[in-house]
């Protein structure tokens, strides 16, 4: 297995399997853009008026790409992404990609585009939508503030050495890349082939592929990838938690040789519960202040169960007059689409559509005007704003999006309150650019993927010969060292991996399946050598294609012919040489030295070795050493003598 | 009747029951002695043998019957003729559970009535001198002591604890004497069989106090402890802890048992070793530790036993002394560091104690019940500064369950009244202060929660807090600069009713106080500009839940008795009003309340009563005749008297007490001013008599319309309270308990009550 990220939640891994090669997710690490300054919508004269950095010794060649903002130094151009690793493994022998969520397929355009990739990409239907308007949005959120400079000095292995954390730390500059277009989304996005759950996808014969639900996310699949011998579970962002997804399919990952398991919970002392009673709690005594309430968010997932947590509150709460906004390029494609997909939603929702009623609630607060969606802050949204207010928009890095605008326009007010509910970014990070800041900042991060209490029980419950997962997974976390239950604890120990790292999976079995010919099978005589055990010998020829093996009936033995004629090709048959007996059996040694005796041989000494005995016959000179799958008569260059010794052994032993 | 073949199961245990009753009577007994009904009953002849004696009901008659019965020598003679105890040994297995318990006590019964008579007055007698039905029950005893079945040690040693529990006679030291042995060598088993039940049998003998002076059985009770299980020993070591005379080495052995589990804690997660434990010497018990480690279950069970023993131990008078208040302290707080994550041991022990405990309700919610209790002693400020720390980590944490918030609260609550009893400081400390201020927003937080409860758990600490504290300056200033008492009004709206009664009760105690939310600001939406008396009349008028109705009669009735300046100005309006709302609710406590009320009303109006016991009504003081007339023509104009005289009648008995009580309050009143003209054979009064006799009857349709003052005193003469008040006080089933409903079972039982009931007569 290569690993291409060292993102735990953002995999990209690659599996040679069985001839196959797998490309396991392929997840975009945005966490780079948090060095970048925020991209405004808006003209910030704050942002543009921001100090030069320069060095300690007051030089400042760097002062046009890199901002000081309290004490932070941010480059001052497009936000650039970390891709997963290109040069460890050619990307372009990838067979096929499986895509396990809408979060994990954002660096699939530079996979598919610039790698020379021509085979195929499975996803569900859900994840491709979604995964499209993520794409899309993120491209919009980008395009539409176009940004002249394009700062790549810093990036220079000697300069960036001088240069204050975290920029100093950032691993791998030299590949961030610019986002990609909408042209190459499209381009990806057409090389997609759609799947449902517990569809069987052959690939070249040799493998098959199976997504399975797992609960995290509309669409949200584990799969197993599986040969006739060998079974690979790759699990990548589930849950367990009754949200609105399908529920989590467990029991068809049994009996794994690997388990690979990525994209558990970022945050696992933290109860999903408990974060969205923080949530409501805070956007409740904020507003009730007079607050607005501003949550930096993606445009599908929590959301929408957010949204069916405040449904359920807002009116107990006394909100009922405040007003939702939701503002994204794709937030009314994102509403409609969750309405639309009901085969993959859990029972209780799928229920809903028979009546008929929407299965998300969201639909009601649209009707009743309590939740307004906009494609941005221009337009129509200016003239319906009114605070206080909540408002969900994106992105929840603070970089780029019309959260950015929110965050200027809020941030000088203790009123207003910022809550966090994406867990993959750190929110005193995401926050650095826009310090001082006044506005309460709330980081309760929803994140319902696996933890490490519901791991240990998958794992009891499947029983996996071996589990590997990223190194994140095999410790506790650094700040909690102590924490021994925030780790996965598996026998044998789980096998960690890192990036760039090159894995060799632990593979007992080394069969393949191989069928017979029906013809071939009739010719056969079985031999009973013990009760249940029958032993047949076969003369085929053994042909293989697609993966398949076929044993075939061998070819009739030329007909002796004249001299005259010619050979054709397809007569030049292997030479089918006379086959010796088999043997099976084993040699009772006591008998068998009786029986020597009985022959004629005295002075015999039986030895017992590590793996059999030794027949010593003195006399002769000769030794027969005797072990569970082989017999050998060492004599001195007597023939006649070894001839009768072999006839005697192949007395105990059966020919078929 | 018993010849019958189809007797339903339930008749024949009525026949046994009620056999059982008459023959309790030694003459009764003898009469149907000599009927021979009494061996067709209990005996060979009667159910037992038959198919009626699957039924656990007939068996249960049966035992019940002859528990009844054994109250006489003649009936020990009956039962050891009849073969009887047999069949009681043999039901003390019975598969139903009530009657193999009634078995248990029956046997212990005829044990006693059989020991008392040889036994009275003498120290036990010889063993060979006791009776034959005696003996054969101690022997059974000894054989179910010695078995190998766990079920029949447990039924032999809870016939014991009943007998030492119940039993004072002087023989039960000769039974102790002769079985104690035995007991002693269940001990040498492993694991101890029945050990609970073995617990209860030991404590019950320790605290007999005949047998309370054996220095054998101090000896035996120290050798238990040793060989229990930590688990097991915990609820014996409390027991011993409790009795009042105990020997100082066993008690100080017993609160070793209790304080292992917090010294294993104490000393796994200490930081530096060296550190004062809780134990001296015996902090890293291996028995504790292996328990402690061996799995979740077994560690939570523990831990939760331990802090609920020491919680009982704390607030008796014979708690073990000195307390180790400190170590106590400290390990509980380093407990619910371990369930919350937020501590971090070094030592091997202490990790796998935090992977076990983090997160785990049940230890939290101990925990915090425990450093609620230990808030009544004292400690180093720096240990209470950790206190104060904790018990906010786990207010702030969005980790903290519902009920564990609800602890918290709690142990806050008394930790905070326990800190501020500085004597002579009026008002809070700076450390107190800064708390407050620290929790101020984590309540105001928690007002807002989507879990009702947990907006529940804050409304209640909220009033108690205000109760104890709304005179203090300190309390009120960061009271008022929060937004607390302005959530708190708000949620005299929250959907759940039990929140809407909490927020009656929190506005009621913050507006006695004066701590009312601050006027809305004109730009701040949803204010409320209304009164908080209308929007408590509007609740108890149209709120259709209980809880928040009564809660708003509680709020009304402290008002009304604390004189609060809204009401005051015109209590009469203010009481009409809210008996109105009263009079017509379906909620009993609401109608109750409502009499408290007018109670409350009448006293400022008339004068104290002389005795607040509502059974008596003491010597009232004379009130002068004018004022009484006065007094009667606002209780006519506020329409108590309807709302009294309904009261009297109503279907729920409290109510009507309570309305007793109060109109023979009001009658002693008027008694006492003699001058008041009486309205007399007044037609007026006639038609109020027919009235309350419709009500009486149940027709409550009518009203009783405007009464003169006159009229009322008449009524209140005519009518007899105290005949009323002595048929409430009788208990609520004494109508089942009569002989007329005795009787009218047997009618039912012969099923043809029309064709015989003048025979019965």
């Amino acid at each position: 297995m290569y690993c291409l990220s060292g993102h735990p939640t953002l995999p990209c891994n690659v599996l040679k399997f069985k001839s196959t090669t797998i490309m396991l997710d392929c997840g975009l690490d945005m966490t780079s853009t948090l060095n970048f300054l925020p991209l405004p919508l808006v003209q910030s004269p704050r942002l543009s008026n921001l100090p030069g950095w320069s060095l300690k010794d007051g030089n400042a060649f760097l002062d046009k790409e890199l901002k000081e903002c309290s004490g932070h130094v941010f480059v001052d151009s497009v936000p650039e992404f970390c891709l997963p690793e290109t040069e460890l493994i050619d990307l372009s022998t990838v067979d096929v990609i499986l895509i396990s969520n809408y979060h994990c397929m954002m660096a699939l355009p530079y996979i598919t585009e610039h790698t020379g990739f021509t085979g195929t990409v499975y996803a569900t239907e859900p994840t491709v939508q979604i995964g499209r308007l993520l794409m899309e949005e993120l491209v919009n959120f980008i395009e539409r503030v176009p940004k002249a400079q394009s700062a790549s000095l810093w990036k220079n292995k000697d300069i960036q050495r001088l240069l204050p954390s975290p920029l100093k730390d950032a691993v791998e500059v030299s590949t961030w890349r610019r986002c990609y277009t909408m042209q190459e989304v499209n381009s990806a996005l057409s090389k997609i082939q759609l799947v449902g759950y517990s569809q069987k996808i052959e690939l070249f014969g040799a493998v098959q592929v199976t997504p399975l639900s797992s609960g995290y996310a509309l669409g949200s699949s584990n799969w197993i990838i599986q040969s006739h011998y060998e079974k690979v579970s790759y699990v990548s962002g589930s849950s367990l938690l009754t949200t609105h997804p399908q529920p989590m399919d467990q029991a068809s990952l049994k009996n794994s040789d690997v388990l690979i398991l990525t994209g558990l919970t970022q945050i696992p002392t933290a109860n999903p519960d408990g974060m969205v009673g923080e949530f409501c709690s805070n956007l409740a005594l904020t507003v009730r202040n007079g607050g607005n309430v501003l949550v930096p968010c993606y445009p599908s997932g929590v959301i929408y169960d957010l949204l069916e947590c405040l449904y359920q509150y807002i009116d107990s709460a006394g909100l009922s007059s405040i007003p939702f906004y939701f503002i994204s390029p794709v937030a009314n494609s994102s509403l409609e689409f969750s309405q639309i997909f009901a085969e993959w939603l859990c029972h209780n929702k799928q229920t809903k559509v028979y009546l008929p009623e929407p299965p998300f609630p969201h639909a009601e607060l649209i009707q009743t005007n309590k939740l307004k969606h906009y494609p941005s802050i221009h337009g129509d949204f200016s003239n319906d704003f009114r605070q206080p207010c909540v408002v969900f928009t994106g992105h929840p890095s603070l970089r780029f999006g019309d959260v950015v605008h929110f965050m200027e326009l809020w941030g000088k007010s203790s009123l207003n309150t910022v809550i966090f509910t994406e867990p993959d970014f750190s929110y005193l990070e995401a926050l650095a650019p826009y310090q001082p800041l006044a506005m309460k900042c709330i980081y309760c991060p929803i994140d319902t993927r696996l933890n490490f209490i519901q791991v240990s029980k998958l794992l009891k419950e499947v029983q996996p010969l071996h589990v590997v997962c990223p190194e994140q997974y095999a410790q506790p976390p650094p700040a909690q060292s102590h924490r021994m239950d925030l780790m996965i604890d598996c026998q044998p120990p789980a096998m960690s991996y890192r990036r760039a790292e090159v894995l060799a999976l632990p593979f007992k079995r080394r069969y393949e399946k191989i069928e017979i010919m029906p013809e071939l099978a009739d010719s056969l005589v079985p031999m009973e050598i013990k009760p249940g055990v029958s032993l047949a010998t076969v003369s085929a020829v053994l042909h293989t294609k697609d993966n398949k093996h076929v044993l075939q009936p061998p070819p009739r033995p030329a007909q002796p012919t004249g001299g005259k004629k010619r050979k054709r090709a397809s007569d030049d048959i292997p030479d089918c040489k006379v086959l010796k007996p088999l043997l099976s059996g084993s040699i009772p040694v006591e008998q068998f030295v009786q029986t020597l005796e009985k022959h004629g041989f005295s002075d015999i000494k039986v030895e017992d070795t590590a793996k059999g005995h030794i027949v010593l016959l003195q006399e002769a000179e000769t030794l027969i050493q005797i072990e569970e799958d082989s017999t050998h008569i060492i004599c001195d260059n007597d023939e006649m003598l070894r001839v009768r010794l072999r006839d005697l052994v192949l007395k105990f032993l059966q020919k078929f | 009747m018993l010849k019958s073949q189809d007797l339903s199961s339930r008749i024949l245990s009525f026949s046994l029951r009620l056999a059982g009753i008459f023959a309790a009577q030694e003459n009764c007994f003898q009469y149907l002695q000599q009927g021979e009904l009494l061996p067709t009953l209990f005996g060979e002849a009667g159910p037992l043998g038959g198919a009626a004696w699957t039924a656990p009901t007939v068996r249960s008659g049966w035992v019940q019957g002859l528990r009844t019965l054994a109250r006489h020598p003649s009936a020990l003679r009956f039962l050891a003729a009849c073969g009887a105890v047999d069949t009681i040994f043999s039901l003390q297995g019975d598969s139903s559970l009530f009657v193999a318990s009634a078995a248990g006590q029956l046997l212990v019964h005829v044990l006693d009535l059989a020991m008392r008579g040889p036994a009275e007055g003498r120290r036990g007698p010889r063993a060979r001198d006791w009776p034959a039905c005696a003996q054969k029950i101690v022997c059974h005893i000894e054989d179910s002591l010695c078995s190998a079945a766990t079920p029949q040690v447990t039924q032999a040693l809870n016939v014991l604890t009943t007998v030492f529990g119940h039993c004072r006679g002087l023989w039960t030291q000769g039974l102790w004497v002769r079985l104690s042995p035995l007991v002693a060598r269940l001990l040498e088993k492993d694991p101890v069989p029945a050990s609970h039940s073995l617990v209860d049998l030991l404590l019950s003998v320790a605290r007999s106090s005949v047998l309370s002076s054996d220095r054998g059985l101090w000896e035996t009770l120290a050798q238990t402890l040793s060989h229990l299980s930590p688990t097991q020993a915990g609820p014996l070591a409390l027991g011993i802890l409790k009795l009042q005379d105990c020997p100082q080495a066993l008690r100080t052995q017993a609160f070793g048992i209790l304080l292992q589990p917090l010294a294993c804690v104490l000393e796994a997660a200490a930081q530096a070793p060296g550190t004062p434990g809780l134990l001296e010497g015996a902090a890293g018990d291996s028995m504790t530790v292996d328990t402690l480690l061996s799995s979740k279950s077994a560690c939570v069970g523990l831990l939760c036993c331990a802090l609920a023993h020491l919680g009982l131990l704390q607030p008796l008078p014979q708690r073990p002394s000195p307390w180790p208040q400190v170590p106590l302290l400290g390990a509980v707080v380093t407990i619910l560091r371990l369930c919350s994550g937020s501590a971090a041991p070094t030592s091997d022990v202490g990790g796998r104690l935090c992977a076990i405990l983090v997160g785990c309700g049940r230890v939290q919610r101990a925990a915090l019940d425990f450093l609620g209790a230990l808030s009544q002693g004292t400690g180093p400020q720096e240990l209470v500064t950790q206190v104060f720390s904790i018990l906010l980590e786990y207010l702030m944490s969005p980790e903290s369950s519902s009920m564990v918030l609800k602890k918290a609260f709690q142990a806050t609550l008394r930790w905070l009244l326990s800190s501020s009893k500085t004597p002579g400081c009026c008002d809070l400390d700076p450390h107190t202060q800064q708390f407050l201020r620290e929790l101020l927003p984590v309540l105001q937080k928690r007002l807002c929660s989507p879990c009702w409860e947990v907006r529940d758990s804050g409304l209640e600490f909220l009033t108690q807090m205000t109760r104890q504290w709304g005179g203090r300056t300190g309390f009120r200033q960061a009271l008022l600069a929060s937004e607390v008492p302005e959530l708190t009004r708000q949620l005299l709206r929250d959907p759940e009713s039990y929140v809407r009664a909490s927020a009656v009760t929190a506005t009621g105690q913050l507006s006695g106080w004066g701590l009312r939310a601050t006027p809305a600001s004109p730009e701040r939406p949803g204010a409320q500009q209304e009164s908080l008396l209308g929007e408590l009349l509007h609740i108890l008028s149209t709120d259709s839940e209980g809880f928040p109705r009564r809660a708003a009669m509680q709020v009304c009735t402290e008002w009304l008795r604390d004189g609060r300046a809204d009401v005051a100005e015109d209590p009469e309006r203010f009481v009409a009003g809210v008996l109105q709302a009263a009079s017509r609710d379906l909620d009993w406590e609401v109608r109750a309340q409502g009499l408290e009320l007018a109670l409350v009303f009448l006293e400022q109006l008339l004068g104290q009563r002389g005795s607040r016991c509502p059974y008596s009504v003491g010597l009232p003081e004379t009130a002068p005749p004018g004022v009484l007339a006065q007094a009667l023509q606002v209780l006519c104009r506020v329409q108590l008297f309807e709302f009294a005289f309904r009261a009297l009648f109503d279907c729920d008995r409290p109510v009507a007490q309570k309305s007793c009580d109060l109109l023979l309050f009001l009658r002693a009143k008027a008694a006492s001013c003699g001058s008041l003209q009486e309205a007399g054979d007044s037609p007026s009064v006639a038609s109020v008599e027919a009235t309350l006799q419709r009500w009486q009857a149940g027709e409550q349709g009518q009203p009783l319309g405007y009464l003169e003052p006159g009229a009322i005193v008449a009524v209140l003469r005519s009518v007899d309270l105290e005949g009323l008040r002595d048929t409430l006080a009788e208990s609520s089933d004494h109508v089942e308990k009569s002989p007329q409903s005795l009787l009218q079972d047997v009618l039912a039982a012969v099923g043809v009550l029309g064709e015989n009931e003048a025979d019965c007569y």
